[in-house]
C-alpha cells in the first residue's frame, strides 16, 4: 500500500502507545494541532490527554520534563518542532540525557525519544532547515538514527522507542510526504546496520537521510556514463556499521560520502576518515565527500545552490581516479 | 481641559461603591518578612498558626543531624587539604537549610540536589563514602539513585528543577503520591531551566518544592547581580506558585516551611516556592578565594547567627536536650568523621575498563573496540612494570 514517511511516522507513535502504557508523546502544538508537520495526528484524540500532550513552549523544559518522567519510570516521545529549535535544549541533551546513565552506572536510564524534523529542501526560511546531527553524534551516550524510506521510518522509530538508550530520531522534512510501497508494521534491520539500497560494482555511495534519494538518483544517472554504484544506506549514525560499509568499499575501491549538511566536521568527514582507516589496501582513490556548503542555511530562493545534488554527486564520482591522473582539484598551485 | 484622577472621582460617585476583585496574586505572595520561629539567640517568638512547631523529638533529631552535618562537612573540607578529595563545595553555615529540608520529606519522596548538598544527603542518610565519590575523583555518582531517591548531585546550575518536575508529574501519572525536592541556590534562579521548571509544574500542577537557598553569593557574585526581585520568593507569582521566605538559620522555622510547602504539594496543590536566606561561611570550593569579595566582618556578622548554636540553646532552654545528650551527639559526630576519615584514607581502586560499560546499555562495536585498546595499553603498562 502506498503511504508516506509522515504516516509511517503517526502509525508507529500510535502503536507504541497502543502496545505499552508507559509510552507518553509530548511538545509544542502535538495535541490538537497534531504538531506542524501532523506527526501527531490524532493521537490525542485516540489516547486521552495524558498520553499525548502539548506543553509550555520551552525546549530545554520539554526534554529536561523528559528525563524526570523517564526517570520515574515511563517511555517519553518529544517533538522539537524544528531542528533550530532544539537548540534551548541542547544542555539537557548533552549534560543529561547523554549522561545520566553514565553518571549512575545504569541505575538510572533515560529511555527517551527526541523527535527532530531536520535538514532542508522545503523552502524553509531561516532557521527552519538546518542539519544538526553532528551536535549529537559527537555527545558520547546518545543513539542517532535517521530514517531514509518509508518502512525504516516506521521501523527504526519503533526500535527508538522500544531502546533503553535515548534516541535522538532525525526526521528529513523533505521526505516526509514522498509516497512509497509500504506494508506497515514492518520490522527491518536492528539498530547498528546500514543497507545496501542498490548494489554496484565501481564505486560505493555512503549516505544518510535526504541524500540517500540524492545517491540513488546519481546512481541511476551514472549507468549513462558506464558507472554502476552501489548506494549504502547508514540509518543509524550512531551506533555505526563499520562493516557493512568496510565491506562495500572493499568491494568496490571507491567512495563517496554524501550529506546535507555544511562538510566541515560533519558525520561524512567521520565516515571517510574510518573508511581510509579501514580500507587503505582496497582504495583505488581518495574517499571523496559531497556536501552542503560550510554556510548558514541559505534562504529558499538559494538552497538549491547548496544542497548536494545529482550534478555534484557525479562530478565527485569522475573525479575518483578512473584515470590515475592527480586530481586536478587538489593539484598544486 | 485636563481631567483629575480627583475629578474623576468626584464626578462619578458610582465609581466608588465599585467592589475591587480579590487580588489572584495576593495568595501566592510571600510574607514581606522572612518566616521566623526562634530569634538569633534562640529564644522563641511567638508561635505562629500557620506554620506550627515540629514535634520535640524531631527537633532533637533535626539537631542531632545538623551536628553530625557539621562534623561530615569539616572533616570533609580537612580531606580536601589533605588531598583526598579533587574539590569540596562546603555548606557549613546553612545546616539548618540542609538538613531542615530532607527531614521534611519521606523515604520515598524524590530530591535533586546540586553540588553543595552533600551535607543534605548524609543527613538524608546516604553513606558519606558514596556521596563523596564523585568529589573523590572518580567517575559516577557513588550511590544508586534508585535505592535512595536521590538524583546524582547536579552539576549544570538549575536542570535539575526541570527534572523535578517531570519525575513529579510521572508519579502522579502512575498514581503515587511523591513528592519532589529541587535544590538550587541563589544564583542558578538566573538560569533559564529555574524558570522552565517551575512554569512546567505549574502547569501540570506537579508535586515539587523548589528550595532556594539563598546563600548570597553565586562564587563571588552577589545576590544584587542576579535579581532586582524584591526577594527570590517573589519568582513564585509570576508562575501561579504559592511561595514563602524563611530565615534560613533558623532550623525550627526551615523544617516548619518546608513542612507545609510539602504537605502542599503532596494534597495535589501544585508546586510551592520556599526561599531561604542564609549564608555561606566557607569559599565556593576550597580552590575559591573569598577574601577577594567579601569582609571579614560581614563573615563574623553571620557566624552571630549560627542555626546550630541557635537550635541547642533553644531545645536546652525547653528541656529536650541537656549537657549528656549534646555530649553523646558530639560522642557520635566525632565516631562519624572518624570512620569517614579512615575510610578515605583507602586508596579507591578504580579500573579504566569499567569506562567503557555504562555508557550505553550494550557498548556499541567502536567501543568495544577502544576497550580492547585501553586493555591492550594497561597490559603493555603492567609488562614494563614487571620488567622494571
Amino acid at each position: 500500500m502506498a503511504t508516506t514517511m509522515a504516516k509511517a511516522l503517526n502509525t508507529a507513535l500510535a502503536d507504541a502507545l497502543a502496545a505499552d502504557d508507559r509510552v507518553v508523546v509530548f511538545g509544542e502544538d502535538v495535541g490538537a494541532l497534531g504538531g506542524v508537520f501532523r506527526i501527531t495526528d490524532g493521537l490525542q484524540a485516540r489516547f486521552g490527554e495524558n498520553r499525548c500532550f502539548d506543553t509550555p513552549l520551552a525546549e530545554a523544559g520539554i526534554v529536561g520534563f523528559a528525563v524526570g518522567m523517564a526517570m520515574s519510570g515511563l517511555r517519553p516521545v518529544v517533538e522539537m518542532q524544528f531542528d533550530a529549535f532544539a537548540y534551548p535544549a541542547f544542555e539537557q541533551i548533552a549534560s543529561h540525557v547523554a549522561k545520566l546513565r553514565n553518571r549512575t552506572r545504569g541505575t538510572l536510564s533515560v529511555p527517551i525519544v527526541i523527535r527532530v524534523p531536520y535538514a532542508g529542501g522545503i523552502g524553509g526560511v531561516e532557521h527552519h532547515c538546518d542539519s544538526s546531527e553532528a551536535y549529537y553524534a559527537h555527545t558520547p551516550g546518545l543513539k542517532v538514527v535517521t530514517p531514509a524510506t518509508v518502512d525504516d521510518a516506521y521501523s527504526l522509530l519503533r526500535e527508538a522507542i522500544e531502546d533503553p538508550d535515548p534516541v535522538v530520531f532525525m526526521e528529513p522534512k523533505k521526505l516526509y510526504f514522498a509516497s512509497a510501497e509500504a506494508s506497515l508494521p514492518t520490522r527491518n534491520e536492528p539498530f547498528g546496520r546500514a543497507v545496501v539500497r542498490r548494489p554496484g560494482r565501481d564505486a560505493t555511495l555512503v549516505a544518510y537521510g535526504p541524500a540517500v534519494p540524492v545517491a540513488l538518483e546519481a546512481a541511476e544517472a551514472a549507468r549513462e556514463e558506464g558507472w554502476d554504484l552501489e548506494v549504502v544506506d547508514v540509518r543509524t549514525i550512531v551506533p555505526f556499521d563499520d562493516e557493512t560499509i568496510t565491506a562495500s568499499v572493499r568491494r568496490t575501491g571507491r567512495c563517496v560520502v554524501i550529506q546535507e549538511a555544511p562538510g566541515f566536521a560533519g558525520v561524512g568527514a567521520e565516515i571517510a576518515a574510518r573508511v581510509q582507516e579501514r580500507c587503505f589496501h582496497a582504495l583505488h582513490a581518495p574517499v571523496l565527500r559531497v556536501a552542503g556548503l560550510d554556510i548558514p542555511y541559505p534562504a529558499p530562493m538559494l538552497e538549491h545552490t547548496h544542497l548536494p545534488g545529482v550534478d555534484r554527486v557525479l562530478d565527485a564520482v569522475a573525479r575518483l581516479q578512473w584515470d590515475d591522473q592527480p586530481d586536478a582539484r587538489w593539484a598544486a598551485a | 481641559m485636563t481631567t483629575t484622577p480627583q475629578a474623576v472621582r468626584r464626578a462619578s460617585p458610582r465609581a466608588r461603591r465599585t467592589v475591587t476583585p480579590p487580588d489572584p496574586a495576593r495568595s501566592l505572595l510571600p510574607d514581606a518578612e522572612p518566616v521566623r520561629l526562634l530569634a538569633e539567640n534562640g529564644t522563641p517568638l511567638p508561635a505562629r498558626a500557620d506554620y506550627p512547631e515540629p514535634p520535640a523529638e524531631v527537633l532533637r533529631e533535626l539537631y542531632r543531624r545538623m551536628v553530625l552535618g557539621r562534623r561530615f562537612d569539616t572533616q570533609a573540607t580537612a580531606l580536601t587539604k589533605q588531598g583526598r578529595l579533587a574539590v569540596y563545595p562546603s555548606s557549613r553555615g546553612q545546616e539548618a537549610c540542609q538538613v531542615g529540608a530532607v527531614l521534611a520529606v519521606r523515604d520515598t519522596d524524590w530530591v535533586f540536589p546540586t553540588y553543595r548538598e552533600s551535607m543534605a544527603l548524609v543527613a538524608r542518610g546516604i553513606d558519606p563514602v558514596e556521596v563523596l565519590t564523585l568529589l573523590r575523583g572518580d567517575w559516577h555518582c557513588g550511590y544508586d539513585p534508585t535505592e535512595v531517591h536521590t538524583a546524582p548531585q547536579c552539576t549544570p546550575l538549575a536542570t535539575q528543577c526541570v527534572h523535578a518536575a517531570g519525575l513529579a508529574h510521572g508519579e502522579a501519572y502512575q498514581g503515587r503520591d511523591t513528592v519532589a525536592l529541587a535544590f538550587i541556590g541563589d544564583g542558578a534562579t538566573s538560569e533559564g531551566d529555574f524558570h522552565e521548571g517551575i512554569n512546567f509544574a505549574a502547569v501540570f500542577k506537579a508535586p515539587v518544592v523548589f528550595f532556594v537557598q539563598n546563600n548570597k553569593y553565586a562564587i563571588s557574585v552577589p545576590l544584587s547581580r542576579q535579581t532586582a526581585a524584591p526577594s527570590l520568593a517573589y519568582k513564585g507569582v509570576g508562575y501561579g506558585v504559592p511561595s514563602e521566605q524563611v530565615d534560613g538559620n533558623d532550623p525550627v522555622a526551615v523544617l516548619a516551611v518546608l513542612t507545609r510547602a510539602v504537605a502542599h504539594a503532596r494534597a495535589g496543590k501544585g508546586p510551592f516556592l520556599v526561599e531561604a536566606h542564609t549564608y555561606r561561611m566557607e569559599p565556593h570550593t576550597n580552590a575559591d578565594d573569598a577574601t577577594r569579595y567579601r569582609d571579614s566582618a560581614e563573615v563574623d556578622a553571620w557566624r552571630d547567627r549560627d542555626p546550630v548554636a541557635r537550635l541547642e540553646t533553644y531545645l536546652r532552654a525547653r528541656g529536650v536536650l541537656d549537657d549528656a545528650a549534646v555530649a553523646e551527639i558530639t560522642e557520635q559526630a566525632e565516631a562519624y568523621a572518624a570512620d569517614l576519615r579512615t575510610r578515605m584514607n583507602e586508596q579507591p581502586t578504580v579500573d579504566p575498563l569499567s569506562l567503557f560499560d555504562h555508557v550505553y546499555a550494550e557498548p556499541t562495536p567502536q567501543l568495544i573496540e577502544q576497550r580492547e585498546q585501553v586493555r591492550a595499553e594497561l597490559a603493555a603498562a603492567h609488562a614494563e612494570e614487571g620488567d622494571a
